[in-house]
C-alpha cells in the first residue's frame, strides 16, 4: 500500500494527492494526519486534489472526516484544486461536503488559512478566535 | 447490441477497485464520453466495485463498449458477485441507507450517475449490477 506524504510549511500541513487512492491509503492518511497535527501543533491542513480525477463517497467522506478531526485539534482544513468534473459528479452523487472548506488553488487555500505566500498579497496572522482551543493546545502539543 | 465482448476482471482486493476505475476510465474515453461523463461513470464504477468487494465478498466486473438503439456509443459495466444478495432492494437503493459502515450513497449514487441501471439479486445466490453511460 502506498502512503501519501505530508509536508509541513510553517504552521500548515500540506497533503498533495498524486496517486490513485485505494481505501486503505485513505484510512492511513487520516491517521497519519491526526498524528502529525498533534506532533507539530499545525494550525491548518491543506489537501490538494488538483491531480485527483475522481472522488467517490469513500474519498469524499475522508475530506469530511479530516476536517472534523482537525477542527477538534484546533486546526482548520481546506480542500484545494477540485476539478470541475469532480465537483459536478460529487453533487450528483449526493455528497455536497457542506462542512468542508474549499479554495480554488493552493495559494488561495494558504491565504484562507492566514498563511499567505510571501509577496502574494496580505498574509494576516491567523484569525483570532481560538481562545479556548489555544489553551487546551499548549498542554497537549509539543514544541512547534 | 454490444461490441466487442469486454475484458473481465476479478474484484478481490482494494487494489482491484482502483484498477476497475482505470479500466473504466480508458473505456469511457475510448467510447467518446465527455470528461464530465467519464468522471461520472468512473465514480459510479468505483462505488459498485467497492460494493462487490465488501458486501459481495468479491466478484468480477466486465467492461464493454456498447451501442444504443439510436446508434449512440457508450460504455457498459457489469458487476457480478456470488455473495449474500440483497434482501430488500428498495431499501438498498434508498439514499443514506447502509448495511455496513458506508454513507449509503453507493447504490443510489451509482444509479444517479449512470444513464441505465439494473440490479438483479437473489438472496443467498448473489447480485449483478449493470450500469451504462451513453455519449450525448
Amino acid at each position: 500500500m502506498e502512503r501519501v506524504p505530508i509536508l509541513k510549511i510553517g504552521e500548515v500541513l500540506l497533503v498533495s494527492i498524486q496517486i490513485d487512492l485505494q481505501d486503505q491509503t485513505v484510512l492511513a492518511l487520516q491517521e497519519d494526519l491526526a498524528d502529525r497535527i498533534v506532533r507539530t501543533g499545525a494550525r491548518g491542513v491543506i489537501i490538494d486534489i488538483t491531480a485527483v480525477d475522481i472522488v467517490d463517497s469513500f474519498i469524499g467522506r475522508m475530506f469530511a472526516t479530516i476536517a472534523s478531526m482537525s477542527r477538534l485539534m484546533d486546526a482548520e482544513t481546506v480542500v484545494v484544486g477540485m476539478r470541475p468534473a469532480v465537483a459536478i459528479t460529487l453533487v450528483e452523487l449526493g455528497l455536497s461536503l457542506g462542512g468542508v472548506r474549499t479554495a480554488l488553488n493552493l495559494e488561495m487555500g494558504m491565504r484562507l488559512l492566514g498563511a499567505g505566500v510571501p509577496g502574494a498579497g496580505g498574509a494576516p496572522a491567523r484569525a483570532n478566535g481560538s481562545g479556548g482551543g489555544a489553551g487546551g493546545r499548549s498542554g497537549a502539543a509539543g514544541p512547534r | 447490441m454490444t461490441t466487442p465482448p469486454g475484458d473481465e476482471m476479478a474484484i478481490a482486493s482494494n487494489d482491484d477497485v482502483v484498477r476497475v476505475r482505470q479500466v473504466v476510465r480508458a473505456a469511457a474515453a475510448a467510447a467518446g464520453l465527455s470528461l464530465v461523463d467519464q468522471t461520472k461513470i468512473v465514480t459510479a464504477a468505483s462505488e459498485l466495485a467497492r460494493n462487490t468487494f465488501i458486501y459481495g465478498g468479491g466478484g468480477s466486473v466486465r467492461v464493454e463498449r456498447a451501442v444504443s438503439e439510436r446508434g449512440r456509443a457508450g460504455v457498459r459495466i457489469v458487476f457480478t458477485d456470488e455473495g449474500p444478495g440483497i434482501p430488500d432492494v428498495d431499501q438498498a437503493l434508498t439514499e443514506g441507507w447502509t448495511s455496513g459502515s458506508g454513507l449509503g450513497l453507493g447504490l443510489s449514487g451509482a444509479r444517479r450517475l449512470s444513464d441505465e441501471f439494473t440490479l438483479e439479486t437473489q438472496v443467498g445466490k448473489g447480485t449483478t449490477v449493470t450500469v451504462t453511460k451513453w455519449t450525448r
